[in-house]
């Protein structure tokens, strides 16, 4: 394709092909510092391309192509082109692993002990990762938590992270040095800007961690907490995983292992410095 | 310019992979990924030397290849349940037959539908057991579902409401509108009991049938990946027993199938190497046949736009007769600008 960008992110690399110079440039900023691809090999291949020849130049219109494609997935426009980006790569992570049981879920991780959080769109996965990154932290993901099936071990995945709306002012204030990618307005899911994961975050992306505590995070009541018992945790984890049925035998075994081995607990917060109190204090138990 | 011979050269002579560099190996793997080969690649690769990356895409293609053999045959056992009072023969067609029948073309296959046929006087009886078994209809639509019941070899498709499979039900391999008509009884008669109370075809009916469902219809999508079902069973098959190839002629002469089967050997010879004996005379359309298999570049996209609309205009035009095929495409094209302005509006 015309332009060009790889870049690997945990385990899986990418080669990202674009129509346009643009959404390259946004992607080389963002993800300055990330390792190259493993022997030159991409396990995804995504594309950016025209909707119909002409749309390179005269509205131009991204389809979202790859490995792996939705049906009927509308094209964004090109102002929103690193959106599409970031939609393509988790789309081939979320429909081509094999290797790893995926939970939607941010994961930060301190002393190799691991914290997964999950939880509708809204509930502020992506945020309190943020936030605990800011409070030493190690960032590993905000989008797919990595179920080792093998070893039970977290892999990180740590893409640059996604915030929408208000959560963009919560981050830059706990994390003035952050590098952020261009606001993009107006997408499918309100404003959303691109957060660099900290150079810890990427130091540290190959080495694996082990799950102690799954979080349910709520944001907007009264702090409070409460202990989710296992057969709910369970379902909520299908429910929350896009490959636990392709994985068959080998994704319900390492899914009833972690649900089995770890405890969980629904939280609720009414700001971001109550939630960070309330997670703290919660690991420091476990 | 790059088409998708890397992946036929990596299928037939896997030791080719042994050259590759980083990126050929993204492009093999992109290509194999778009071409719905990377299953049947994974096999054919295993236990070659490659990178450590490329083994755990391959290992994990494999592994969903092998899931979605365990799946089709499940699917094929909950289809034999809810047929079983009916006592008719069901034929299990294409990728679940050739899982079920543990045959070499089966191999890391990747498999969509359940194919099946059953003869057509039983086709009432099957629709009304497999709608009261769970199975639901996919696409309601009135024109659609008139037009299948009159000018299709198939039923509309159906999706169970559970586990979300798709089934096709023939009653025979081509569309009746098509102008070879091949024996459906034939193929009943014919076919290969499993032991289980389903059936595969007979090994000359089955190649037919791959033949007829890459040249007799549809415009060639997928069709490295038929193409290479094709070698499989020829391979397999004339191993097994040498007077298999004489009798295909035969067989497919029965079927109105004689131009298909013949370009599918000589298509397979020339992209696979099929071990079969060189044709009298080779088509100077194979050409625009192989050009068209072949239309993948390495970032895994279509390519030879016109090829391919050529062919897509092909298969329609030897599906229906013209008049037919104008009112047909007169009604769709209505159906999808009635569907755009109710979007306009909405």
């Amino acid at each position: 394709m015309r332009h060009r960008f790889d870049v690997r992110v945990g385990p899986f690399g990418f080669r990202v092909g674009s129509d346009w110079r643009a959404p390259i440039a946004q992607m080389e900023a963002l993800y300055a510092g990330y390792p190259a691809l493993r022997d030159g090999v991409a396990d995804f291949t995504v594309r950016l391309s025209a909707v119909r020849p002409w749309r390179r130049f005269v509205r131009p219109s991204v389809e979202i192509g790859g490995d792996y494609m939705l049906p009927g997935a509308v094209p964004l426009p090109l102002r929103q082109g690193l959106l599409a980006a970031e939609m393509a790569m988790n789309l081939q992570v979320a429909l081509g692993t094999r290797r790893f049981l995926l939970l939607h879920a941010s994961v930060v991780e301190r002393d190799g002990r691991a914290v997964v959080m999950t939880g509708e769109s809204g509930a502020g996965k992506s945020t309190l990762a943020t936030l605990l990154a800011a409070h030493g932290w190690r960032f590993m993901g905000d989008e797919f938590a990595l179920v080792d099936p093998v070893t039970g071990l977290l892999h990180a995945f740590p893409r640059a992270i996604s915030l929408k709306n208000e959560s963009v002012a919560a981050a830059r204030a706990a994390w003035t040095d952050a590098r952020f990618g261009p606001l993009l307005t107006g997408t499918p899911k309100g404003d959303i800007r691109h957060l660099a994961p900290d150079v810890r975050a990427l130091a540290a992306m190959d080495t694996p961690a082990r799950p102690v505590l799954l979080l349910f995070p709520r944001f907007g009541s009264a702090a409070d907490e409460r202990p989710v018992p296992p057969a709910e945790v369970f379902v909520r984890l299908t429910q929350a995983s896009t490959n636990y049925t392709a994985m068959g035998e080998t994704g319900f075994t390492a899914l009833t292992r972690l649900v089995g081995g770890v405890p969980a607990v629904a939280i609720d917060y009414p700001d971001g410095a109550t939630a960070v109190a309330q997670v703290e204090a919660r690991m420091a138990l476990t | 310019m790059i088409d998708a011979m890397m992946l036929v050269r990596a299928l037939r002579d896997p030791g080719s992979v042994a050259t590759l560099d980083g990126e050929g190996w993204t492009a093999l793997i992109a290509m194999a990924r778009a071409e719905q080969l990377i299953g049947t690649l994974a096999c054919r690769l295993r236990g070659l030397q490659m990178p450590d990356g490329v083994a755990a895409i391959l290992a994990e293609a494999g592994e969903s290849a092998e899931h979605g053999r365990r799946v089709a045959l499940w699917e094929a056992e909950m289809i034999r349940r809810a047929l079983a009072p009916l006592g008719c023969p069901v034929v299990l067609l294409k990728g679940t037959a050739f899982v079920a029948a543990g045959l070499a073309a089966g191999q890391g296959r990747s498999i969509g539908d359940c194919d099946i046929l059953v003869p057509r006087d039983r086709l009432d009886a099957v629709e009304a057991a497999i709608l009261a078994a769970g199975w639901e209809w996919v696409k309601p639509d009135a024109y659609d579902d008139a037009y299948y019941r009159r000018w299709m070899h198939e039923l509309p498709p159906l999706i169970h409401r559970d586990r979300d499979r798709m089934i096709d039900i023939h009653h025979t391999i081509l569309p009746p509108t098509a102008r070879p008509t091949p024996d459906a009884a034939a193929l009943i008669a014919g076919a290969v009991p499993l032991g289980n109370g389903l059936a595969v075809l007979s090994p000359a009916d089955m190649i037919v049938h791959a033949a007829a469902h890459l040249f007799a219809d549809g415009d060639l999508a997928g069709g490295l990946r038929n193409l290479w079902d094709i070698d499989r069973l020829v391979r397999e098959f004339c191993d097994a027993d040498g007077s298999l190839y004489s009798a295909l002629a035969a067989v497919a002469a029965r079927h109105g199938l004689s131009e298909a089967v013949d370009r599918a050997l000589r298509l397979a010879r020339r992209l696979y190497q099929t071990p079969v004996p060189p044709q009298s005379a080779t088509d100077w359309s194979d050409r625009v046949f192989c050009r068209r298999l072949l239309a993948r570049d390495d970032w895994g996209r279509p390519t030879r736009p016109v090829t391919r609309l050529a062919f897509y205009v092909r298969s329609h035009w030897i599906r229906m007769p013209p008049l037919m095929l104008a009112r047909h495409l007169w009604i769709k094209w209505r159906g999808q600008s009635d569907t755009s302005a109710g979007i306009r509006s909405a």
